[in-house]
């Protein structure tokens, strides 16, 4: 056979080894002995940030299962009052960003907040020695924050695995004498088991990568600690070790969720459902079940927009202002270019791999994919390492000859922009992969036995029939950029701001009402993908019910 | 001449041979069917044609014209060859007027239009051009994919199991349809099918494979009167196998007695094996001759035209139909006679 290599695997190789070498960089870096910061922190805080991470991490777990396990139950078997809206409105606070829930609760719930001075006129208590009130602004309460906006992940993920049980499985529980409680801890919650852990696994990455909240909370966590290393002592060898272990972390996660995945191809072969529900609830229980879904729903998503709302009516004057379009105009531009990058990238790199046989060629797309795992402030980091090296290198030659440039990457939108597409490609990647997979490989033979080239066929036929799953992976990376906070904070050039990062700056300011309509805008935009979401799922059965005709 | 020339072709897939030394040649105008069961590398051979693949070795050349050997590989787009596919792979956002249009590269809109009409009128298809191929029924589909895959001359017409997703009722007037147009164009076709109905019915010559490799190759009725392997004459239908001692002036002699060939053939005393297929077997009532071979009804079967009785001959089931009104019942005693026929003889 001839060893020949095509123009596609050039692109997909290069943006493959591009995109990974931040990571690679980062592991190179974070084994250099820093005899000066690293080893100050780590005989003095470090262990008390890394058990802050991990009691963090566990508490999360904890509290979105409490809240996402029933609510999926609820969801998937049970008929009551509201249950076809709180299907799709029980995913809204995955809309919500930590850093404004856990501001509007600050401005809520501590001793100038209307329920203490509603307390206090009430019982006449004076001052706070009077009585006692929980302080929102401990690591407890960026528990309750952040598992209020993860929640979502899990609940999803556990309703779907629920639907594609069949419910046979359950009636023959019964029939066999269980409850349907019984029948649920017996058989739906084993059977749903490695979904459940992948989603947790995911929510666990979540909430490690959480720096909003911790940091305005002032608890300290490894995230907070990459961000003051770098910030307090610009060390970046410290920051990358730090990151090091976060790495660890997210690696160990990763796994758990590969493997229960892997399970769960052998676990959940279950049958279609009709849309009749399993239960129908009683008229007590009907309202218990509803009284919990708006409950979570109020305390996730209502209460804190109708405060967001509140603030923007009140402050319109401030909060309207040119500052909120030159930010909103700097995000969606910012926005736009690294989807428009992400996009093109990942549409040569899976067409390379449709276009080989060989399965070496789904190495680029994996390796490519690998950022989507970085937590924002590590990702940081490891974009900051090799762009730095670029830089120096640059100047150093230029240097030679006049005068030089100054920090052209690792100074400027380029940082930022390099770290959004080392982040988000794994989401085109997916997208796009799962269009390329709808259309049938017959398309393509047919095309290149008709005498059109590789790239002819992905122009006259691939591309027309991905133009949906283009736009969509497009969008949905949009959004993600217009929420992304810490990698920004870390890495955005002097002078530039995106609204996530304006928002960020009032909260940390404690004048959120100030960037209140900049800060609607971010959850209203994270909207959208819930409605791609949504009305994917409803195509997909769509096409589920066209293929069975 | 011969139109398609495959010679010693090798394809290895992770380390399995999936073509085996496969040699193949067409004759101009000729339609052969590739016939064999799922995983025998029918499909492969005719993508390593289409060029879809790339062989490990061999040579590849179609009207003279070098496709692949040693040296090179020329692209699939490069070799002007129409294609036929399981699923059609109709361009789903393309009207039907665009998909066979698709592979006319010509400048000249008007000459290619015109083509495009005349491809409609040959599959009886005017008026529909402008329809999307999800507005068509299965076979106005298939017709759409002969149309598309003949409208550019292709020097040769690959089809992979273009009848499998035919309702049966339909299956073989489309079949005689499509084998009408593809005669009407004169262009040599490979045609890969499991169905040996479909084969019989639709091709020229008949190339049965097995594990890579084609055993044996010659018109249906060739392969059915003289197979060279035992796997060749189990592939084309049921039988049961029984030994057989040749004994000259076309008589074999069996446990069953005495069978007569009805067909030359060219052997000394030897021994071997007789394929026997259901056809030449009837049953007759048990009379008291010694000489007769009898069998037990293990099952009946009412089929509307005709019954078909289950039974066992020498440890080996196999099923006869009979045209009789149904006089035998489960456990009866029957005699078993084997008519003349063209006798299927394996040498030991």
């Amino acid at each position: 056979m001839r060893f020949s290599i095509s123009r596609w695997q050039i692109v997909a190789w290069s943006a493959g080894i591009i995109l990974t070498l931040p990571l690679i960089f980062l592991i190179f870096e974070s084994l250099i002995p820093d005899p000066d910061v690293f080893d100050h922190l780590w005989n003095t805080v470090l262990w008390d940030y890394t058990f802050n991470t991990f009691v963090l991490i566990f508490g999360v777990l904890v509290l979105s299962s409490l809240i996402a396990l029933p609510l999926g139950w609820l969801v998937a078997y049970c008929e009551f009052p509201g249950k076809k809206q709180f299907e799709w409105a029980l995913m809204l606070p995955l809309a919500m960003p930590t850093y404004i829930i856990a501001y509007v609760y600050t401005d809520l719930l501590d001793y100038a907040g209307p329920v203490q001075i509603w307390l206090r006129n009430t019982f006449g208590w004076q001052n706070p020695d009077d009585y006692w009130f929980f302080d929102i602004r401990t690591l407890p309460g960026a528990i309750v924050m952040i598992a209020l906006v993860l929640y979502p992940y899990l609940f999803l993920i556990f309703k779907t695995a629920l639907r594609e049980q069949s419910f046979k499985l359950v009636q023959a529980s019964q029939l066999m004498g269980y409850s349907a409680i019984q029948s649920f801890f017996k058989v739906s919650l084993p059977l749903a088991r490695g979904s459940i852990v992948a989603a947790l696994a995911l929510i666990a990455m979540e909430a490690m990568a959480d720096f909003a909240t911790v940091n305005y909370f002032a608890v300290s966590t490894l995230t907070t600690a990459v961000y003051d290393t770098w910030f307090g002592y610009y060390s970046l060898t410290a920051a990358a070790k730090i990151s090091g272990i976060m790495l660890l972390f997210v690696f160990m996660f990763l796994s758990i969720e590969r493997f229960s995945r892997r399970n769960k191809a052998v676990h959940e072969r279950g049958g279609v459902n009709n849309d009749a529900m399993l239960y129908k609830l009683s008229k007590y229980h009907g309202f218990l079940a509803t009284s919990f879904c708006c409950l979570v729903l109020l305390l996730a998503f209502f209460i804190p927009v109708s405060i967001l709302v509140g603030y923007a009516i009140s402050y319109f004057d401030q909060a309207f202002n040119s500052e909120f379009f030159i930010y909103a105009w700097q995000s969606l531009k910012l926005a736009a270019i690294v989807s428009c990058i992400c996009v093109a990238l990942s549409l040569f790199v899976v067409f390379n791999q449709r276009l080989s046989a060989k399965s070496i060629d789904l190495i680029p797309g994996r390796m490519a994919s690998m950022g989507y795992a970085l937590p924002g402030t590590v990702l940081a980091i490891a974009v900051l390492l090799p762009l730095s090296l670029l830089d120096n290198a640059v100047n150093q030659f230029v240097g030679q000859f006049m005068e030089e440039p100054g920090l052209i990457f690792s100074g400027t939108i380029v940082a930022i922009t390099v770290a959004y597409v080392v982040r988000f490609y794994a989401i085109s990647q997916g997208t796009i992969e799962a269009s390329f997979s709808r259309i049938s490989p017959s398309l393509d033979m047919a095309s290149r036995s008709m005498g059109k080239t590789p790239g002819q066929t992905l122009s006259k036929i691939h591309f027309p029939l991905l133009r949906r799953g283009l736009l969509t992976a497009g969008l949905l990376i949009f959004i993600e950029c217009m929420k992304e906070l810490p990698a920004a904070l870390l890495l955005r050039p002097f002078d530039f701001d995106t609204l996530a990062t304006h928002v960020f700056q009032y909260v940390s300011d404690e004048q959120l009402e100030l960037a209140s309509i900049s800060a609607l805008f971010i959850v209203l935009v994270g909207l959208l993908p819930l409605y791609f979401i949504t009305s994917s799922m409803e195509s997909a059965k769509l096409e589920e019910e066209t293929a069975n005709e | 001449m011969s139109d398609l020339l495959i010679e010693k072709l090798n394809f290895d897939y992770q380390g399995n041979k999936v073509i085996d030394d496969l040699s193949l040649t067409i004759e101009k105008n000729e339609i052969v069917c590739l016939l064999g069961a799922s995983g025998c590398g029918k499909t492969t051979t005719l993508k390593a044609v289409a060029g879809l693949i790339e062989p490990s070795s061999g040579l590849i050349r179609i009207s003279n014209k070098t496709f692949n050997d040693n040296k090179s590989f020329v692209a699939p787009e490069k070799r002007n060859i129409g294609m036929m596919f399981q699923d059609y792979a109709l361009f789903p956002h393309l009207t039907v007027s665009q998909n066979i249009g698709y592979g006319l590269l010509s400048k000249d809109k008007k000459a290619n239009s015109e083509r495009v009409s005349e491809m409609l009128s040959l599959v009886k298809l005017e008026g529909f051009g402008d329809r999307f191929p999800h507005q068509l029924s299965g076979g106005q589909q298939q017709r759409v994919a002969i149309a598309r895959a003949l409208a550019y001359k292709p020097s040769i017409l690959l089809l992979d199991e273009p009848f499998s997703n035919i309702d049966h009722q339909v299956r073989f007037q489309l079949i005689e349809d499509i084998r009408r147009i593809i005669k009407d164009q004169q262009v040599s076709a490979i045609f890969v099918t499991h169905s040996k109905d479909e084969a019989f019915a639709f091709s020229d010559q008949l190339a049965i494979m097995n594990e890579g490799r084609i055993i044996q190759q010659g018109t249906a009725k060739s392969l059915f009167q003289n197979p060279k392997e035992k796997m060749v004459a189990e592939f084309l239908g049921q039988g049961v196998y029984i030994d057989a001692q040749y004994q000259g002036d076309l008589k074999f002699k069996t446990p069953l007695g005495c069978i007569i060939s009805t067909q030359e053939v060219d052997y000394d005393n030897q021994q071997g094996t007789l394929y026997i297929r259901p056809q030449y077997i009837s049953l007759k009532s048990k009379c008291t001759s010694k000489s007769a071979h009898s069998v037990t009804i293990l099952s009946k079967r009412f089929m509307g035209t005709r019954y078909i009785y289950r039974i066992n001959i020498l440890d080996q089931e196999i099923e006869i139909a009979s045209t009789d009104d149904g006089e035998f019942n489960h456990g009866d005693q029957v005699d078993l006679n084997i008519l003349p026929h063209p006798v299927n003889f394996f040498i030991n």
